[in-house]
């Protein structure tokens, strides 16, 4: 009885403590900068274009297969008129999101820092009543970066914090 | 004249099919039972319902894609499942690991053991009865630990964190400070569970002398981790075979006597306080500043043509990662020998003649994790 007796003092104990329970749909906690959702592409707000230029080193680097790219050339590259230094430029880019596994090897190999994992709720709260649904364009792709609503988070393998 | 009725009737045992969508089998798995009346009379086991591939799928990627699908073996302590497949990388290459990088994996690493059993207790109490005041308290622990999982990786459960040669970024600048934060949180969830079910009369009740095996018999099956040290076998690769900073810390293996269930139960518990203590050791001798990768890291990592097999102490017991490589960069083969698999065996042995609810209590303590049987 008298284990019965503690586990009951135990179980009667917590009233007192404080709540942990977060109310998730009513409240959602802040996620830490380092979180990572789905990955989406970055704009480059000073030339207003995206910086990815469809190398398809994330497309190779995959594992799942998850992307297709197409590149085309930049129709504001400076040997047109315009002012980017770009000359290949994003035509048209599908992810997957129903397959990617979410590693960050995208994030890692691409060299113009184009691609970011989604650290946002936006990139967690993805339910939708087709699987089709889930295969995101390029401009959707762009939307959350370009309206500024995202503080991305590039790693830099092997880097420090010093 | 009338006729004597025959008061004995041949008698038949009743397959019992459970799983695999069974909530108590901890996942798809199946057992087929042979029961008479209550008792369990035989037992067969029906695995490979989880199973993806993953092995044969590492087959046909580099080093870096890998690390993913090692996560999705062992989805309960991923780190561990990370840490087997990158050793085994790095054993190939002869990559040296800079020395704060291996204290934050061993971090890492016992903190998963901690989280993972958590879920054990929770979902054990769930098995024997105690049904949902202990699963509920053990996701206050679990929670710390994978908000802070999240913090350093980026990812609650699927980290892909470690990479050959390292970590893949450093540790967020109050690592310590969070690990302090959560250990409290964790240390207070494991006083909870020993004063809620470890001296509970009605919990002792249920659980002694259920699912006994013999130091002998859990040899032969080959089982291992805190199921097989329960039966009285100081078997621990940390200790055994150190790897990482394991030789430099110091702590106990938990050893249990009779090898039942409640004994399964007690190893996880105390083992989860020599976690905490081991922890703790780590961040007062771990640096506070340095390369958490050598200086040179190839692009594109190749092995040397070889073989070699790696085993680490994963929550379950030992996660080894045999890995053939004929040169290039990707595996040649790759086997991953799962506890589970092997603790999984034993569960005829340990189930035969006991009550059809026991059964379901002797597979909770062997804390199953179907997708590294399956693989």
């Amino acid at each position: 009885m008298k284990g019965i007796a503690r586990s009951m003092l135990t179980t009667l104990s917590t009233f007192a403590r404080k709540p942990v329970t977060r109310n998730y749909p009513d409240y959602h906690r802040p996620l830490p900068r380092t979180d990572r959702a789905f990955p989406l592409l970055l704009w480059d707000h000073e030339i207003d274009e995206p910086f990815c230029t469809g190398c398809h080193a994330c497309e190779r680097a995959c594992p799942v297969e998850c992307m297709t790219v197409l590149m085309k050339d930049n129709p504001n590259h400076k040997s047109v008129g315009g002012t980017s230094s770009r000359r290949k430029i994003i035509d048209k880019f599908w992810v997957d999101y129903a397959r990617c596994m979410r590693c960050n090897i995208c994030v890692e190999v691409c060299n113009f820092d184009a691609i970011a994992m989604n650290n946002t709720w936006t990139g967690h709260e993805m339910s939708v009543y087709d699987r089709k649904d889930l295969v995101v364009d390029l401009e959707q792709l762009l939307t959350q970066s370009r309206a500024k609503e995202i503080d991305e988070w590039v790693p830099i393998i092997g880097q420090t914090n010093d | 004249m009338v006729t004597e009725p025959a008061y004995e009737f041949e008698t038949q045992d009743i397959l019992l099919n459970v799983g695999p969508q069974h909530p108590s089998t901890h996942g798809v798995f199946r057992m087929v039972l042979s029961v008479d009346g209550e008792v369990v009379r035989d037992l067969v086991p029906h695995i490979g319902y989880l199973h993806r591939g993953a092995e044969k799928l590492c087959e046909t990627m580099d080093y870096r894609q890998g690390i993913g699908f090692m996560d999705r073996t062992e989805y309960l302590a991923a780190f561990n499942a990370e840490l087997s497949y990158v050793m085994a990388v790095e054993a190939l290459t002869d990559i040296e690991v800079p020395e704060r990088a291996q204290w934050i994996r061993m971090i890492l690493c016992e903190l998963n053991r901690l989280s993972s059993h958590f879920m054990f207790m929770g979902a054990f109490g769930i098995d024997v009865g105690v049904f949902a005041t202990p699963f509920i308290y053990a996701w206050i622990g679990r929670e710390a630990l994978i908000d802070l999982f999240e913090e350093v990786s980026g990812d609650r459960m699927m980290f892909a964190y470690f990479r050959p040669g390292g970590l893949a970024w450093d540790v967020p600048r109050n690592f310590k400070q969070r690990v302090n934060e959560a250990l409290v949180v964790a240390e207070q969830g494991i006083k909870d569970f020993d004063t809620m079910l470890t001296e509970n009369e009605i919990f002792v009740a249920r659980t002694t002398g259920v699912g006994k095996i013999s130091a002998a018999e859990a040899i032969d099956w080959g089982m291992s981790g805190p199921s097989i040290r329960a039966s009285g076998v100081p078997l621990d690769v940390r200790r055994d075979e150190p790897y990482l900073m394991y030789d430099q810390v110091e702590w106990d293996v938990i050893v249990g006597e009779n090898g039942d269930v409640y004994d399964r139960y007690y190893c996880r518990l105390l083992e989860m306080r020599e976690s905490v203590k081991i922890i703790r050791q780590c961040l007062e001798k771990m640096p506070d500043t340095g390369p958490i990768m050598p200086e040179k890291m190839p692009r594109m990592l190749r092995t040397a043509p070889g073989e070699v097999y790696v085993r680490t102490e994963a929550p379950r017991g030992e996660y080894g990662v045999y890995l053939v490589s004929k040169g290039g960069n990707r595996p040649h083969r790759l086997k991953v020998r799962s506890a589970c698999l092997a603790n999984l065996q034993a569960l005829r042995d340990m189930s035969v003649g006991q009550y059809v609810a026991d059964a379901i209590v002797v597979l909770g303590s062997i804390d199953i994790v179907l997708s590294e049987v399956d693989r």
